[in-house]
């Protein structure tokens, strides 16, 4: 096999943070090589230096055994290097069109409009895609939007295809569509970079799985060597991972009522339509869903971050719809946001002070209106101490901190006054395995102590693990509910695009 | 009574309407650029030099493009090239202006040149009512038409256009899609400045043939609140410019009839509606009905991390 790009010894540095430390792998021609990694490992700064987006400290990159240095995306693109960002690199104002035509290459300047409008339609047709070329892409689905991010990729003539986790926003059957078509640009010679931290994918499709961690490249396995629990261990090394017992102890008595809920965005598209759910005492509840689908919009309501349209909201038969985010913490409802940087702290403010965030005004903290700098202090050691948080030296902005422990401290301040009910939106997206494992314990202990959890993730393996009952959401509906211990991910997949189950649980 | 009117709109609201068309530019592109009172000045002061020195009023009108091409590449240096802040970078460009012209002017004060005059299209200028207005009118307002159209032609037929607007919007994916974000911006910046330049040179050479300090009088304001108007679309630029050209075409002839309302008052009036439309489009604003670029005023690092 002959490599068609090989990186070396690459290093690449931001201020405080080595992202990447002497990473090497290559890449044979028609091939289908996985990078594998914890979140941070540095599998995106990597794709990102390949695409000429960011530049290496020192190490080479080679084509055809040729040193090549890229000054950005341009001199990539010529090398045809091409890539599907995990962050969509759309337009979101522009039409499908156009955004399909800013990707396209060799677009003469003063271009025909009906000829290039026909070539993209062709494009269109060609996967099948039920897409109006002069829609904005703000209206279309993630997962529309993934389709186009495909295309974009697809029609330009690339030999060395990078998809960065294409996968989080498709449902399971769009997932297989995705694969039939890497397996047949592997056949025409093209060579394919994927990412993904979903083993079954992972299993499913490497050739070659190169690991990355902590911004080196551990190992490089070729297929029939590496199964599921030996790249597991490979990728964690020797993190422990939190044990936890799951208990089913749920009640029937009824902690949250949500009923007729329609929830409308900015843009005046309904986030969520006329929208059921209860929620019991005790209870994991897991809701499965693309990203999109008006799960974000759910939370908000619940935590007082957005107003309803319609429909009303009861915990513990107490109407809580319409109220502010704070008269929803005392209502009993905690909250772990999606972005956990932008919302969930204030990056620039110590641990202890993130800590007591939410509490500031209870005497406990306070000397009349001055802060009670012991009792912070003492507030603090407790909860790193409880919570196992590295919190670095005294007065460390929040900031610093890895995700994992951020996030310890965004759990640590929410359950501190015993809430009846968590929401939590994508609570362990972005955590290294050992973090994520924690995030669960508590929510499995919590369960036990008699706290009802709305789960909101993308992992339907996490989902099925942890929940005792799934909810499937599509377009701000709720399809159905699932029981964890007798579905398949394939009757979930179909759910999540909105196909309504036969009488289930 | 009708047509005066409307003629005296239309020759009102031209050095707004260059004006606005260049901040249009600026924006589309993701650049906020307060500099525009600066640029009109410096626009007007270059072309009254540049037609009494030569005697030609085509080389006035390019060197007051040139002028504020070079002075819009001091905002495009900072903002695009080096990231710096851009609201404070355009105010300093509008105090720079106002310096340089009050400056370099000195010698031009009180000097006098032949200025546009009027050359009538056969047929359109005998339409009734509009026939006088739009088309019996001088060169630089034929050229704005032109320019209204061609601009929209531009951002939205041709593949710059829409790097242009791409770059505004969401700067990494024209970046990833092979455009160069500086290169665009920095066009984008110092083309518009160029056609801000002309808006300026307008007062100088068509309004009132003369050089006079601070002859902008707050134009460029007006232009800078007219871009939210006109929601960043060329044609709705044409509209909001001849409204503030009417308002103040018709204070004028107030004041020319006599009444007695004071001077003053009237002569606010221009800038209160100002005001008033600003209210009315930023509420429209928040109501979800944004044209506003989403990457206007940020800079684009691409080793940015987020």
């Amino acid at each position: 096999m002959t490599d068609i790009i090989a990186i070396k010894n690459i290093r690449k540095t931001f201020p405080g943070v080595i992202a990447l430390d002497d990473v090497s792998f290559s890449v044979s021609r028609g091939e289908i090589h996985t990078l594998l990694g914890e979140n941070g490992a540095g599998k995106s700064t990597l794709m990102n230096v390949l695409t000429g987006l960011y530049h290496p400290d020192s190490g080479q990159i080679q084509i055809a055994g040729e040193n090549i240095h890229f000054t950005s995306p341009r001199d990539s693109l010529a090398c045809g290097i091409g890539m599907v960002h995990q962050h969509f690199m759309l337009v979101p104002a522009h039409s499908v069109f156009e955004n399909i035509l800013l990707a396209l290459d060799k677009v003469p300047n003063f271009y025909s409009r009906k000829k290039y409008k026909e070539k993209v339609q062709k494009l269109i047709d060609e996967f099948n895609l039920d897409l109006d070329l002069d829609t904005p892409v703000w209206r279309l689905s993630i997962g529309a939007q993934q389709w186009i991010e495909l295309i974009k990729l697809l029609m330009r003539d690339c030999k060395l295809l990078i998809l960065d986790e294409p996968t989080a926003v498709l449902t399971p059957q769009e997932t297989a569509r995705l694969f039939n078509v890497l397996r047949k640009l592997k056949e025409q010679g093209k060579s394919i970079i994927f990412i993904s931290h979903k083993m079954r994918e992972v299993m499913e499709i490497s050739d070659r799985v190169t690991i990355l961690k902590k911004g080196r490249s551990i190992t490089t396995r070729v297929r029939g060597d590496f199964d599921e629990s030996k790249l597991a261990s490979l990728m964690i090394g020797r993190d422990k991972v939190p044990q936890w017992q799951k208990n089913l102890q749920m009640s029937d008595e009824i902690v949250l009522d949500i009923q007729n809920l329609s929830v409308r965005n900015d843009r005046g598209l309904s986030d969520l339509d006329d929208f059921n759910l209860q929620l019991k005492k005790g209870e994991i509840l897991g809701i499965a869903g693309v990203a999109g689908n008006g799960q974000k919009a759910l939370a908000e309501v619940l935590t007082g971050l957005k107003n309803t349209n319609q429909g009303r909201i009861y915990a513990k038969q107490k109407d809580i719809t319409n109220s502010n985010a704070r008269y929803s913490y005392v209502a009993g409802i905690a909250h772990i946001p999606e972005d956990r940087k932008t919302i969930g702290i204030a990056p620039d403010m110590s641990v202890d002070e993130n800590l007591i965030m939410k509490s500031f005004k209870s005497g406990s903290f306070r000397n009349w209106i001055f802060q009670n700098k012991k009792a912070i202090k003492r507030n603090a050691e407790e909860k790193i101490e409880q919570f196992a948080i590295k919190s670095g030296p005294d007065g460390t902005p929040v900031r610093y901190l890895s995700g994992g422990n951020i996030q310890k401290v965004i759990i640590a301040r929410e359950l501190s006054e015993k809430p009846a009910v968590l929401v939590a939106l994508y609570p362990t997206r972005g955590l290294d395995i050992g973090s994520a494992g924690y995030v669960h314990k508590v929510i499995a202990d919590g369960a036990d102590q008699g706290m009802s959890t709305i789960l909101i993730a993308e992992d339907l393996d996490e989902l099925l693990k942890l929940s005792d009952r799934i909810a499937v959401m599509f377009r701000g509906r709720l399809i159905g509910y699932v029981d964890p211990r007798n579905t398949t991910r394939e009757e979930i997949g179909l759910m999540m695009s909105g196909e309504t189950p036969g009488e289930k649980v | 009574m009708f047509e005066i009117l409307l003629d005296a709109t239309v020759r009102a609201g031209t050095p707004i309407l260059f004006a606005t068309l260049g901040a249009i530019i600026n924006e589309r592109a993701g650049i906020i650029n307060l500099g525009i009172e600066g640029l009109m000045l410096i626009g007007a002061l270059a072309g009254f030099s540049g037609t009494y020195l030569s005697g030609s009023l085509f080389v006035g009108v390019i060197a007051a493009f040139c002028a504020t091409f070079i002075a819009g590449s001091i905002h495009a240096l900072i903002t695009v090239q080096l990231r710096g802040n851009q609201i404070v970078s355009g105010l300093a460009l509008t105090m720079f202006g106002v310096g340089v012209t009050a400056l370099f002017g000195k010698s031009m004060v009180g000097l006098t040149i032949v200025g546009f005059k009027r050359v009538a299209i056969p047929g359109l200028s005998q339409l009734p009512f509009i026939g006088k207005a739009f088309f019996n009118q001088d060169l630089l307002i034929y050229f704005s038409f032109f320019l209204v159209f061609m601009i929209w032609f531009f951002l939205y037929r041709t593949r710059w256009g829409l790097g242009v607007r791409s770059v505004g919007e969401n700067p990494a994916a024209a970046d990833t899609c092979g455009f160069s974000v500086s290169k665009y911006r920095f066009l984008a910046v110092t083309v518009g400045s160029g056609f801000v330049g002309i808006g300026g040179a307008y007062l100088s050479l068509a309004s009132t043939p003369m050089w006079i300090e601070n002859m902008s009088a707050g134009r460029g304001w007006i232009a800078v609140a007219l871009v939210i108007f006109a929601g960043w679309s060329s044609p709705r630029a044409m509209l909001g410019a001849y409204l503030f050209g009417g308002i103040t075409a018709m204070q004028l002839r107030f004041q020319a009839m006599g009444t007695t309302i004071s001077a003053h008052i009237l002569q606010m009036l221009p800038y209160f509606f100002t005001i008033l439309v600003l209210v009315i489009s930023t509420h429209r604003l928040q109501k979800g009905a944004s044209q506003q670029p989403e990457g206007l005023g940020l800079p684009y690092d691409r080793e940015d991390r987020k």
